[in-house]
C-alpha cells in the first residue's frame, strides 16, 4: 500500500446538519463518545498500509487541524511522506462552485507527489475497512477507477450516490438519488485509481467549466472510464443529517457494531487525550450507554453517550441522549432525546426533552 | 545531548518480590495501577508536570515490558530534541559486568550517563510510589538553602514510624541532623519518601568513595545519606503533604486502588496535573442493559454485563451477565465469565474466570490471580501468591 496516496475530502454539504456543523466541519463532528468522523476514514487507511496522507481543508478548518495535528496520533508524523494539509484556495477563485476547484487549486501536489495510485475518500462516513482488498480488487480487474459500495437494508432519504453493476463488478450505471431503496448498492464515495488519471481528470474537468468531482469528473465521464465497484459488507453510516448523526451515534450502542468498529485487529484512532478512568459515585445508574473516560458519574444514564470528561451529577436522569465532551449536567435535570455540544452547562432542575426522531440540540458553550 | 539542569534517575530495577504473582512475567514498575496507569507512570508524570525533560530509567529485573511500555516516551512528552527517557540496564565494561548492587550502585554505574548529560542537580526517584507531586518547588527549597542534598519526607503517623526510615531536623531550618533506618523509638515521624536531590559534584564524589567500599551495601538509605551526615553535609527536607503511598506489598497496592474510589479521591484525577500514561486505542467502554455499576473505576474498551461494585476495572476487560466484581482490581484483558463472583481479589492481565467460578479472598488476605491463568468454577476460592 505504499504505492497509493490516500486523499481525504473535506467538503461536506452541510445543508442538512447545520445546527451541529455552525462552526466546524461535518468531518470533525463527535461520534461515539470519543472519536470524530475523520478517524474512521483517516484510521482505515493507516491501517491498510497507506503511510502519506493528503487532507483537504474545509475553509473554516481550524476544528479539524486542531484535532490531527501533526497526525502523530495516526502515526502519520513521519520524517518522510506522513500528513499533508492541502489548503482551500483563497477569495478569488471562489467564483466557482463545487468542490472541483479545490483538488485543482492542489493540482502541482497531486502531480509531483511519488505514489503511482491515489485513493480519494470523504471524511464522513463510518467505517472500518482494509483498503488493501479494494487495491487487488483494483489490480485484478484492470479498471480505471475502482469504488466501494455496501447493499442499504431499509429505505432512506437523502442524497446518495447508487450504483448498478454486473457481476463482474462492472459499474453500468453511477447516478445521484434522492432516495436509497433496500436493495440498493450504495456508494461509500471512496475511489481508487491511477494518480495520472486522477490528474488528467481533474485538469480536464475543471478546465472545461466543471464544478464537481463525482458529478462532472466521474459520473458525466462514466463512459469513458472502466469502472468497477466491490462490496463492502461490514457496518457503514454516511452523516449528511442530524438524523443521520443521531441514529449512527445509537448505533454504536450495539454491541455487534461497537465490537466491529472498534475491538477488532483494525483499531480506530483518534486525538489522545489522557483521561481518568471513568468514575462511578455511590448513587450511579448506567444502563445500556457508551461511557468515555474522564467522565464522573453520579446519576442515572440509560441509551445514552457520553463523550469524554462529562460530569452527571446526582438526581440527574439522561435517557436516549448524546452528552458531547467536557459538558456538565446538574442536579435534578431531566434529559431526553437531547444532543448536547460540547461545553454545554445544564444547570439544577432542568427538564429537556426532544422526540426519537427529531433529537432537541444545544448548542457549543451553552448555559442553561 | 544538551545541558540540563536537573536529571531525573528513576530506580525501576527492583524485582517487588512482595507484589508476588504479580511481578512474576514483569518488573514492578510495570504493574497495572488505578483503572489504566502503570506504577512508573506516577514518577514520570511528575517529572513531565515539573517541566523534567531529561529522564533516566534504571532497569534490571525483567525490564522487557517496561522498555515496551515506555518506548519513546513520547506518551509523557519526552520524546523532545533536548531531553527524552533513557533506559538503562547494566551494561558491560572492559573489567567485567555486573547487576545493580544496590540503589547508589546503580547510579554509580550510570555516572558516566550523568556526565553525558551534565546536570547541575540529580534528582533520584524510585519507581514504585503513588504520588503527585511538583518537583520543581522541591528544586526550588534546594536552591535556596544552598544545600548539598535534598531529601522529600512525609508525615507518617507516630505508631508506623518505626517502618520507616526517619529524619530527624531542625524544626526551624529543615536541616537534617540524624537519620535512623526503621527506628524502634523514633524522635520524629517525618518519613523518607526516597526522593532526593543532589549536586551533581557532591554525589558524585560520595557514589565513588562508596563503591571503593567493599563492606557497604550501596543503598543510599543505609550508606550514602548516613556518611553525607558524618561529614556534616548540608542536607535539608522537603515536607510534601499530599498523599502518597508505597505499592510494594498486594495489601497496599489493593489499598491505593480503593483509595481511588473514595468520594473525593485522595488526588486530582481529572484536573490540569494530569497523570499521563501510554493510552490504548480502545471505544468507550460499554455498559449493559441489566448491569450494575457503584462506586467504581471502569476504563476504555472494557465491556460489563454484570455487577461492579468498590472495584477497578481496567481496559479491555469482560464482564459476563450475572458476574459479580466487589471490593477487586481487574487488570487488562481479562474475562469474568457469566455468573462468576469475584471479592477483596487482584486478578492480574490476561486471566479468565470460567463460568460460574469463585474467586474470593478476605479483607487482610486479599486473593491474587497471576497474568494469564484461567480459574474455572471447580477451582473454588484459589488463592496464589
Amino acid at each position: 500500500m505504499k504505492s497509493v496516496m490516500g486523499i481525504i475530502s473535506l467538503q461536506e454539504d452541510k445543508g442538512l446538519i447545520r445546527e451541529l456543523t455552525d462552526r466546524r466541519a461535518v468531518e470533525s463532528l463527535p461520534f461515539a463518545g470519543r472519536y470524530r468522523l475523520i478517524d474512521f476514514t483517516l484510521s482505515s487507511m493507516v491501517n491498510s498500509g497507506i503511510t502519506s496522507v493528503g487532507v483537504m481543508l474545509p475553509t473554516a478548518p481550524r476544528s479539524v487541524l486542531d484535532h490531527l495535528r501533526s497526525g502523530k496520533d495516526w502515526d502519520l508524523a513521519r520524517r518522510h511522506d506522513g500528513l499533508f494539509y492541502l489548503p482551500a484556495p483563497q477569495e478569488e477563485e471562489l467564483s466557482r462552485l463545487g468542490d472541483l476547484k479545490n483538488f485543482y487549486h492542489n493540482l502541482d501536489f497531486f502531480e509531483h507527489s511519488a505514489q503511482k495510485y491515489v485513493l480519494l475518500a470523504s471524511g464522513s462516513f463510518v467505517y472500518n475497512i482494509d483498503f488493501s482488498d479494494l487495491l487487488r480488487f483494483h489490480q485484478n480487474t484492470g479498471a480505471d477507477i475502482s469504488m466501494v459500495y455496501h447493499v442499504a437494508t431499509e429505505e432512506e432519504t437523502g442524497h446518495d450516490v447508487i450504483l448498478e453493476t454486473a457481476q463482474n463488478g462492472l459499474v453500468t450505471d453511477i447516478a445521484e438519488k434522492p432516495a436509497v431503496y433496500d436493495g440498493s448498492k450504495v456508494s461509500l464515495a471512496v475511489y481508487l485509481m491511477e494518480r495520472r488519471i486522477f490528474v488528467e481528470m481533474i485538469r480536464y474537468t475543471y478546465e472545461h467549466g466543471g464544478q464537481d468531482l463525482l458529478m462532472d469528473g466521474i459520473i458525466r465521464r462514466a463512459a469513458d472510464y472502466n469502472i468497477y465497484a466491490c462490496e463492502h459488507d461490514g457496518y457503514v453510516a454516511h452523516i449528511d443529517s442530524t438524523a443521520s448523526f443521531f441514529k449512527s451515534n445509537m448505533d454504536s450502542l450495539r454491541p455487534e457494531i461497537w465490537e466491529e468498529l472498534f475491538m477488532g485487529d483494525h483499531p480506530i484512532y483518534t486525538k489522545i487525550k489522557d483521561e481518568a478512568p471513568v468514575q462511578y459515585k455511590g448513587t450511579a445508574a448506567v444502563r445500556n450507554s457508551l461511557i468515555a473516560n474522564g467522565c464522573i458519574v453520579r446519576g442515572e444514564v440509560g441509551n445514552s453517550i457520553i463523550f469524554r470528561g462529562v460530569t452527571i451529577e446526582e438526581g440527574v436522569k439522561v435517557k436516549n441522549s448524546i452528552i458531547m465532551q467536557h459538558s456538565t449536567v446538574h442536579a435534578g435535570s431531566l434529559l431526553e432525546n437531547v444532543i448536547c455540544d460540547k461545553n454545554v452547562v445544564i444547570s439544577k432542575e432542568k427538564w429537556l426533552k426532544g422526540a426519537p426522531n427529531y433529537p432537541l440540540i444545544i448548542a457549543k458553550n451553552t448555559v442553561i | 545531548m544538551g545541558k540540563t539542569e536537573c536529571l531525573a534517575m528513576i530506580l525501576a530495577g527492583g524485582q517487588g518480590s512482595r507484589l508476588g504473582a504479580l511481578t512474576k512475567k514483569i518488573a514492578k514498575p510495570a504493574v497495572p495501577f488505578g483503572g489504566k496507569y502503570r506504577i512508573i507512570d506516577f514518577p514520570l508524570s511528575n517529572c513531565a508536570n515539573s517541566g523534567i525533560s531529561k529522564v533516566g530509567v534504571l532497569t534490571q529485573y525483567r525490564p522487557l515490558e517496561l522498555n515496551n511500555y515506555l518506548a519513546s516516551g513520547s506518551a509523557w512528552d519526552l520524546d523532545t530534541r533536548e531531553g527524552g527517557i533513557f533506559i538503562l540496564p547494566p551494561y558491560a565494561r572492559e573489567k567485567g559486568a555486573d547487576w545493580y548492587r544496590g540503589t547508589a550502585d546503580a547510579i554509580y554505574q550510570n555516572l558516566n550517563f550523568i556526565e553525558l548529560a551534565d546536570p547541575e542537580y540529580v534528582l533520584v526517584l524510585s519507581g514504585d510510589h503513588i504520588y503527585t507531586m511538583d518537583y520543581s518547588w522541591m528544586l526550588e527549597s534546594h536552591k535556596m538553602h544552598k544545600a548539598e542534598a535534598t531529601i522529600g519526607v512525609i508525615e507518617v503517623p507516630w505508631k508506623e514510624a518505626p517502618r520507616f526510615g526517619i529524619m530527624n531536623a531542625n524544626k526551624k531550618t529543615g536541616r537534617i541532623e540524624e537519620f535512623e533506618e526503621k527506628p524502634a523509638k523514633p524522635k520524629s515521624n517525618l518519613a523518607s519518601m526516597g526522593i532526593y536531590i543532589f549536586n551533581t559534584d557532591y554525589l558524585k564524589k560520595y557514589l565513588e568513595e562508596d563503591a571503593k567500599d567493599e563492606t557497604s551495601s550501596h543503598d543510599f538509605g543505609k550508606n550514602i545519606i548516613p556518611k553525607m551526615l558524618a561529614d556534616e553535609g548540608r542536607l535539608f527536607t522537603y515536607a510534601f503533604d499530599g498523599y502518597w503511598k508505597d505499592v510494594g506489598t498486594i495489601e497496599s497496592l489493593w489499598q491505593a486502588n480503593m483509595d481511588l474510589l473514595q468520594d473525593e479521591p485522595p488526588f486530582d484525577l481529572t484536573g490540569e496535573w494530569r497523570v499521563l500514561s501510554s493510552n490504548p486505542s480502545l471505544p468507550p467502554h460499554f455498559v449493559g442493559p441489566d448491569a450494575e455499576i457503584k462506586n467504581a473505576m471502569v476504563s476504555e474498551g472494557s465491556m460489563v454485563l454484570g455487577k461492579v461494585e468498590n472495584s477497578v476495572i481496567f481496559p479491555g476487560v469482560r464482564i459476563g451477565k450475572g458476574a459479580k466484581i466487589t471490593n477487586s482490581v481487574i487488570m487488562p484483558s481479562t474475562v469474568i465469565r457469566e455468573n462468576a463472583v469475584v471479592d477483596h481479589a487482584i486478578i492480574a492481565q490476561n486471566c479468565v474466570i470460567e463460568e460460574g467460578a469463585a474467586v474470593m479472598g478476605e479483607p487482610g488476605a486479599i486473593t491474587v490471580i497471576a497474568e494469564g491463568e484461567t480459574v474455572d468454577a471447580a477451582a473454588g476460592g484459589k488463592r496464589v501468591g
